[in-house]
């Protein structure tokens, strides 16, 4: 599935949801369920800045896709962690430096774009797609 | 008694709706809101008689003066300064801070020691250690205890002939101790060091009387006293005021300029280089005005039963840790849930339209004392009602349900 398929499928599942509680009470369940990271990679290194909550964020090269795996100490955020990994993950460096965030909105979750919330969320997406930059350059050279 | 009803409707913004709810403001700690004689000051400031002060001689320009300075009166009065001169109009309490460290400068020598408390806002340990790089003086701090109550035998011990200043917050921000500054201040009077004490977040809760204080300097901002943002005050005794050097140059803080030589003004206008937060001066004073008709007796009164009712129905929440459990407290509780991030709360409680505050409070000394990421605070003001208290407790039962 390409990226955008992914986010269509995203906002498809949150659609289900009437009201936002039923929307937050969802994303916990993602980040409950969100896959954990290997314990080598939850150093301080891979700490990403700007988060209120503690965010761990690790990439590597799989068959020339990215693939991600994060955690955080605040479960509201691993699951907006969740939801970025299933839409980015496993994806080729050029797709996630192309794709664009709109469906973040689409969801419901609009008040977690804000730059100036302390979530970290732009962040996160800005780091993931700082990796994917990286292995572009890297695979270019 | 309060009328808490009659109250909240001199506060227009608590008639507005949040996330579809009606809001329940909780984070008066960060700053309060505002009554409409304070904000109908500031409209008619501006409709009325803005005007460059302490220069002109037409009549706008008197009439701002005089509203001005009758600004500085009223917060003299308030906190029984001695002198109008020795209060001395700031951007707030951190600018009130560094003006002092920036004193200090020319005072201070290595081996010199500042204390400074183990409970103190970011803003009030960074001015201090800037200060001891620039001077070599050394900074240590005053511990406190897992109530969070300064360890005041541990202060004694601390202070030395090499005491040159102390520094510790009236209440905490984090916790809400209200911290016994008399008997620091006296402690320190002792040895010859001056006490700087930070009123932040005192004074919507207690009115300070700085003459029996004996303090050298006391600070505190209008936007946390239902005034504006952007001003604030820095109490100084006359002494120190003579013998301190000017923070800013610029125009209102001199005597006479010549190219050669610039002799300053007097004080207060010594430390109020520029033309000042005029229509925030004038604000400030009308804040104190309508805080002390309703009364800080009353005001005491009613906040202590709010924080009893609040501590004690948040307690009833099964794995709800309260810090900051001293004898001594203003209407601040900060918490946390076990098993859950402090963040997570706050997240789902301002859905539910409360607003409470999460983080490490800019006090991250404090939560590595407790080894916490951070707590949700909730801290109440007089137009808070039980009601509130009620919809924040069944907020963070519905949280703890969703995130457990």
């Amino acid at each position: 599935m390409t990226i955008q398929e992914k986010q269509q499928e995203l906002v498809d599942e949150f659609a289900m949801f009437d009201d936002w509680m039923e929307r937050y009470e969802y994303m916990i369940d993602l980040g409950k369920s969100l896959p954990e990271i290997a314990p080598e990679h939850k150093t301080d290194d891979k700490l990403i800045k700007g988060c209120q909550s503690k965010v761990w964020l690790h990439a590597e090269l799989n068959d020339q896709n990215v693939v991600f795996t994060a955690d955080s100490d605040a479960i509201i955020t691993k699951g907006i962690i969740a939801i970025l990994i299933r839409a980015f993950s496993n994806q080729s460096p050029e797709a996630i430096v192309e794709a664009n965030t709109d469906f973040i909105d689409e969801i419901g979750l609009k008040e977690h774009l804000s730059p100036t919330r302390a979530n970290g969320l732009v962040s996160m997406i800005k780091q993931m797609k700082l990796y994917a930059v990286a292995y572009q350059a890297k695979a270019n050279n | 008694m309060l009328d808490v009803t009659t109250i909240r409707n001199d506060f227009p913004i608590l008639q507005r709706e949040v996330n579809g709810k009606p809001l329940v403001y909780l984070d008066n700690a960060a700053t309060s809101q505002k009554p409409k004689a304070v904000i109908d000051c500031i409209v008619d400031y501006y409709s009325r008689y803005n005007a460059n002060i302490h220069r002109g001689v037409h009549t706008l320009s008197q009439e701002a003066t005089d509203a001005y300075e009758q600004a500085r009166e009223t917060i003299r009065e308030h906190f029984n300064a001695e002198k109008a001169h020795e209060i001395i109009f700031t951007a707030g309490t951190t600018q009130g801070i560094n003006l002092v460290a920036n004193g200090f400068s020319k005072l201070l020598k290595e081996g010199d020691e500042i204390l400074v408390s183990a409970m103190e806002h970011h803003s009030n340990i960074v001015p201090w250690q800037m200060l001891c790089e620039r001077t070599g003086a050394t900074l240590r701090v005053i511990p406190m205890n897992e109530e969070g109550e300064l360890i005041l035998d541990e202060y004694e011990a601390l202070l030395s002939e090499k005491t040159k200043l102390v520094f510790v917050n009236h209440v905490s921000n984090a916790l809400g101790t209200i911290n016994p500054i008399k008997e620091i201040i006296e402690k320190a009077h002792a040895l010859e060091a001056a006490v700087l004490i930070d009123g932040a977040q005192a004074c919507s809760h207690i009115k300070p009387d700085l003459h029996a204080l004996d303090v050298d300097f006391y600070v505190t901002s209008a936007h946390k006293m239902c005034g504006p943002t952007g001003v604030g005050i820095l109490y100084m005794k006359e002494e120190w005021g003579k013998k301190l050097p000017p923070y800013q140059g610029g125009g209102e803080m001199i005597a006479e300029v010549t190219f050669e030589k610039t002799t300053y003004a007097d004080l207060p206008h010594k430390f109020e280089a520029g033309t000042p937060n005029i229509a925030g001066g004038i604000a400030f004073g009308a804040a104190i005005t309508y805080l002390n008709n309703i009364g800080f007796e009353a005001i005491e009164e009613y906040e202590t039963e709010l924080l009893t009712y609040a501590t004690e129905q948040l307690q009833q929440i099964e794995g709800l840790k309260i810090y900051g459990t001293g004898k001594a407290k203003t209407s601040v509780i900060s918490f946390n849930i076990e098993g859950i991030h402090p963040y997570d709360i706050g997240t789902i409680v301002d859905k539910l339209g409360i607003a409470v505050r999460t983080g490490h409070h800019c006090a991250q000394p404090i939560m590595d004392f407790y080894k916490i990421p951070g707590t949700v605070r909730a801290s109440f003001a007089f137009y808070n009602t039980k009601a509130e208290v009620d919809a924040l407790v069944s907020a963070v039962q519905r949280a703890k349900n969703m995130l457990q």
